[in-house]
């Protein structure tokens, strides 16, 4: 028994020792040393610790084995294929600059990279490891976690493209830095693994959205990681938006290192993908920081959406906040485990969490896991998680203003979702998030809609046959 | 409070109490566990076939698992490796008393219950509480016996209940915790000495506070109790178990098993105040105190409520939990655990949810002082079938000292979408403006933070029976010392 699975893990294992021996070859930046001994240590972990399974207590409700299972190659240049016309309904207008990243590749041709502010530096992470390797020497790797995290370990291991962005010191950016990250697939089953690299220095400013999307439907597997450092006193908000495809696997990790006083916001707003884990790590180094988590995920049909964060309190006089709302429909599968650690020193630590779900349907699932860890002695943390439906009395309360249920049943889910709205800034992003929250929402109200009229006309028909 | 505030200035600096070791010849086998050992216990105890059947697949079933090093890690506890061999596993007072009055009792053992407060030479002043002391492993002496056979109700030793009432072990046993539960229940199952057992007929209400003494007496021997309590349709009863032991340089094992079932319309209240030996200041030595309690309600509309005051023992590791099966169930869980010097605590409650419209309340207050750790680990699900099922969690932690910790672990697993669940939890220190309000009315820091505490435990305290609420402050107070100021 065992040695089958051993025999399992090795097959699995081989087609990520073949793609890497491969990509190394002709990796950018191959004959950095630094970089080579990164990606080599990196995969060399990967291959020890292996995919997680649900004994890994981290992992206890999402099962990984699909991706572990699935022979993932790399995906080649396929952004040749993808023409300015496809991409047409994802542009955005508004913003400071549009990144295009097609599998995990930056394309110059389809980025549209606008006027860009003075002290604002935003490139492919690979051409700037060929172009400007100094830079990016003392941030890179620097902040992960690749001994503990397989999928950190692999993006590591893989590490090539992705966003750099570069605010520098003092500089304001005013509008948002959109980076789409676009799977386009394959005949075989395709692997990305984006590597963001976002550094504002002290006292600068930025609006940074991630948005995951994918072109046509097949098994994709994206795996990204994204460091963000914010230095002292530096304002950053940051949005991740995963609405790939229902057979796309999604794993991210945003890892945050805060400086004094820096105020970093994550929004997390999961529509689609099939298997996505959402990790986010910020760690407040320096004192007096802030942190703000906030996060939306909407699953149905067989969807599963899976949060898992972690706030470290390195330093004294730090805030953190987490908010995340979950609506869960169909035989869809949401897990939020939340996770705060208090370090021995990190005094006046004011840490807050809460979970709040909605399921509709008795297939879905929910499975939260608050977690405090505490080593210092003057703090005030909390947590807070509830599960419940819509409330009967407040669909009532609708239904008797003479508002029909479909109606009732969108305002409350709606209302519901507003409140992880109302922690976004006004502005463009916000009503991006909006419009893109809306429309999911409509299609889980009426498809709950849909499934109630269909079991009325059964009772109906059974009344019928009564009487 | 006042009483209170006495208390704790007469205990300041007080070593532990209830330490104290008793002198009387012991029976034991020799030390280690194998089969031999399995059948040896059975034998001096006269058990029927199916228990000797019983406790051998149990001990085969714990081998198996020694043998796989599957000795539960998860917990958030550390503590050296235990050599299962170098236990022994029985020992009892030499001479058996079957005695017809207490005069004739071993005058040592009499001198024991009087430090430790049982009354057994004046049981007229008992006042409504019926103990059955547990003395190490075999049961010397039980009381109000009368009173109770009167009403039907069974509360005797587990060795006597086996030799009465086999039919009733023999169907409820293990049927809340089986021996393949978990690695300590596995070992409890093959090796329990003794322990409690009650049975309460259909529609009777026990008129008594059912109350056990478990007394850890011979060196280095872990005491293995089971208990196990049926409530049969329509009864009632409260049953306290609190627990001293004395002091000992090694670390003692204490793996017990609690199993309760109510059938439909039974209530069970099951409160403790655990007090064992926390090791001393450096932490050195303790009792090591692995438990598995488990409740069923099995029953339509039962309920079952766990109390438990936790102060002692260097290591805890217990969950409390209850299963409820049958529809309109009520399970509750109300504790304080407090962790002081270096002593560590895992503790937490499960709530399973399986029949309709069932509820379940859970309130955890954790302290922690000094070098402590404390953790709340807690389970709730509710599973498919569990339509309109409610629960509803509050855990607090409170930190005296900048060196403890304190850890909330929860999980909730939701499978129906009627379920309504509220989890809060918060973590933090005695208010600086609390302190400060207290110590300006010419409270002495102490005194004030005494205060603070016993109001933060309150919630708990309440659900406690009346002789146990007062003890348990008095405790409280008392672990609570040389952490304050």
């Amino acid at each position: 028994m065992r040695k089958q699975e051993t025999k399992n893990v090795i097959t699995e294992l081989e087609t990520y020792l073949e793609s890497f021996s491969e990509f190394e070859k002709r990796a950018a930046g191959r004959n950095l040393p630094w970089l080579r001994s990164l990606r080599e240590d990196a995969f060399a972990r990967f291959c020890q610790v292996g995919f997680p399974t649900t004994h890994d207590e981290d992992w206890r409700f999402t099962n990984v084995s699909a991706i572990a299972r699935t022979p993932f190659r790399l995906a080649r240049n396929g952004f040749a294929r993808v023409s300015q016309k496809e991409l047409g309904p994802w542009r955005v207008a508004g913003v400071a600059c549009q990144l295009v990243f097609v599998n995990g590749r930056f394309s110059r041709e389809l980025s549209s990279m606008g006027n860009l502010p003075v002290g604002m530096k935003v490139n492919g992470l690979g051409k700037e490891i060929a172009g400007n390797p100094t830079e990016i020497e003392p941030h890179l790797g620097r902040y992960v976690d690749t001994q503990r995290d397989a999928f950190c370990a692999l993006n590591t291991a893989f590490t090539e493209d992705g966003a750099y962005v570069h605010i520098r010191k003092g500089a304001v950016v005013e509008g948002p830095i959109y980076l789409l990250f676009i799977s386009s697939a394959e005949n075989s089953p395709s692997m990305s693994h984006p590597r963001n690299l976002i550094v504002a220095e002290e006292d600068s400013q930025a609006i940074i959205v991630e948005d995951y999307v994918s072109l046509d439907p097949g098994p994709a597997f994206c795996n990204t990681v994204t460091e963000l450092v914010a230095g002292d006193r530096a304002v950053v908000a940051h949005y991740m938006i995963e609405r790939e495809h229902r057979e796309a696997f999604n794993i991210s990790t945003l890892r945050i290192e805060q400086g004094r006083s820096a105020s970093v916001t994550s929004h997390s707003v999961l529509l689609g993908g099939g298997l996505v884990r959402n990790n986010v790590h910020p760690v407040l180094m320096g004192e007096g920081g802030e942190c703000l988590i906030n996060g939306l995920f909407v699953g149905n049909g067989r969807q599963h959406l899976d949060n898992y964060m972690l706030v470290e309190h390195a330093s004294p006089r730090c805030d953190s906040r987490q908010f995340y709302n979950g609506i869960l429909d169909g035989n869809a599968h949401g897990v939020f485990h939340g996770r705060i650690i208090v370090h021995k020193d990190a005094q006046k630590t004011d840490a807050k969490q809460t979970n709040r779900n909605l399921l509709l349907s008795d297939e879905a699932q929910i499975d939260t896991k608050p977690q405090l860890e505490i080593y210092a002695d003057d703090v005030k943390c909390t947590h807070g998680a509830t599960i419940g439906q819509i409330e009967e009395d407040a669909l009532f309360y609708l239904r008797s203003r003479g508002i029909d249920e479909v109606s009732a049943r969108k305002l409350l889910l709606f209302a519901f979702a507003t409140e992880c709205l109302d922690r976004m800034k006004q502005g463009l992003v916000r009503k991006h998030i909006e419009g893109l929250i809306n429309h999911s929402l409509f299609q889980v109200a009426n498809t709950r809609a849909e499934a109630r009229a269909n079991s009325r006309k059964d009772e109906g028909r059974s009344w019928e046959e009564m009487g | 409070m006042n009483s209170n505030l006495n208390t704790i200035r007469d205990l300041a600096d007080r070593e532990y109490k209830w330490g104290f070791v008793t002198d009387i010849e012991e029976e034991r086998v020799p030390k280690g566990l194998n089969e031999e050992t399995i059948r040896l216990i059975s034998a001096k105890k006269k058990e029927p076939e199916f228990m000797l059947q019983w406790r051998l697949k149990a001990y085969h079933h714990w081998a198996s698992l020694e043998k796989a090093e599957a000795e539960p890690k998860w917990a958030n506890i550390k503590y050296g490796p235990i050599n299962y061999q170098e236990i022994t596993y029985y020992s009892a007072p030499k001479r058996k008393p079957s005695l017809q009055n207490l005069e004739e009792l071993d005058p040592e053992i009499l001198r024991t219950y009087e430090k430790l407060g049982i009354p057994l030479e004046e049981q007229k002043l008992f006042a409504g509480v019926a103990v059955d002391a547990v003395f190490d492993s075999v049961s010397v002496a039980t009381t109000f016996k009368d009173k109770l056979a009167e009403l039907g109700v069974v509360f005797c030793s587990f060795s006597e209940a086996v030799q009465k009432h086999p039919e009733l072990v023999q169907k409820y046993l293990g049927s809340v915790v089986p021996y393949t539960d978990n690695f300590f229940a596995s070992l409890n199952a093959a090796v329990f000495t003794d322990g409690s057992f009650v049975y309460v007929p259909k529609g009777v209400r026990c008129p008594l506070e059912l109350s056990t003494y478990f007394r850890i007496n011979a060196a280095e021997t872990g005491q293995f109790e089971r208990t196990l309590i049926v409530a049969d349709e329509g009864s009632y009863v409260s049953y306290l178990e609190g627990c001293t032991a004395p002091i000992r340089d090694q670390n003692q094992l204490h793996a017990a098993v609690v199993e309760l079932v109510a059938l439909d319309n039974a209530q069970i209240k099951y409160s403790t105040v655990q007090n064992w030996y926390p090791g001393d200041k450096e932490g050195k030595g303790g009792i090591y105190n692995f438990v598995t309690k488990r409740g069923k309600c099995l029953g339509v509309n039962s309920k079952i409520s766990w109390t438990q005051v936790e102060t002692g023992s260097a290591i805890t590791w217990k969950y409390p939990s209850c299963i409820l099966q049958g529809d309109n169930s009520v399970g509750e869980f109300y504790s304080v655990a407090l962790t002081n010097n270096y002593q560590q605590a895992d503790t937490g409650t499960k709530m399973i949810h399986i029949g309709k419209n069932t509820r379940s309340t859970v309130v955890s207050k954790g302290l922690s002082a000094g070098h402590g750790q404390n953790t709340y680990r807690g389970l709730v699900k509710i599973l498919k079938g569990a339509t309109g099922a409610r629960n509803y969690t509050q855990c607090d932690s409170l930190l005296i000292g900048d060196r403890c910790g304190a850890h909330t672990f929860p999980y909730i697993e939701v499978r129906n979408s009627t379920a309504r669940m509220e989890h809060e939890a918060s973590t933090s220190k005695i208010g600086e403006d609390q302190l400060f309000y207290l110590r300006q009315r010419g409270l002495k820091p102490e005194d004030a933070v005494s205060m603070i505490v016993n109001g933060f435990c309150k919630r708990v305290f309440r659900e406690l029976p009346m002789e146990f609420a007062v003890e348990a402050q008095k405790l409280l107070s008392v672990s609570l010392e040389g952490s304050v100021g």
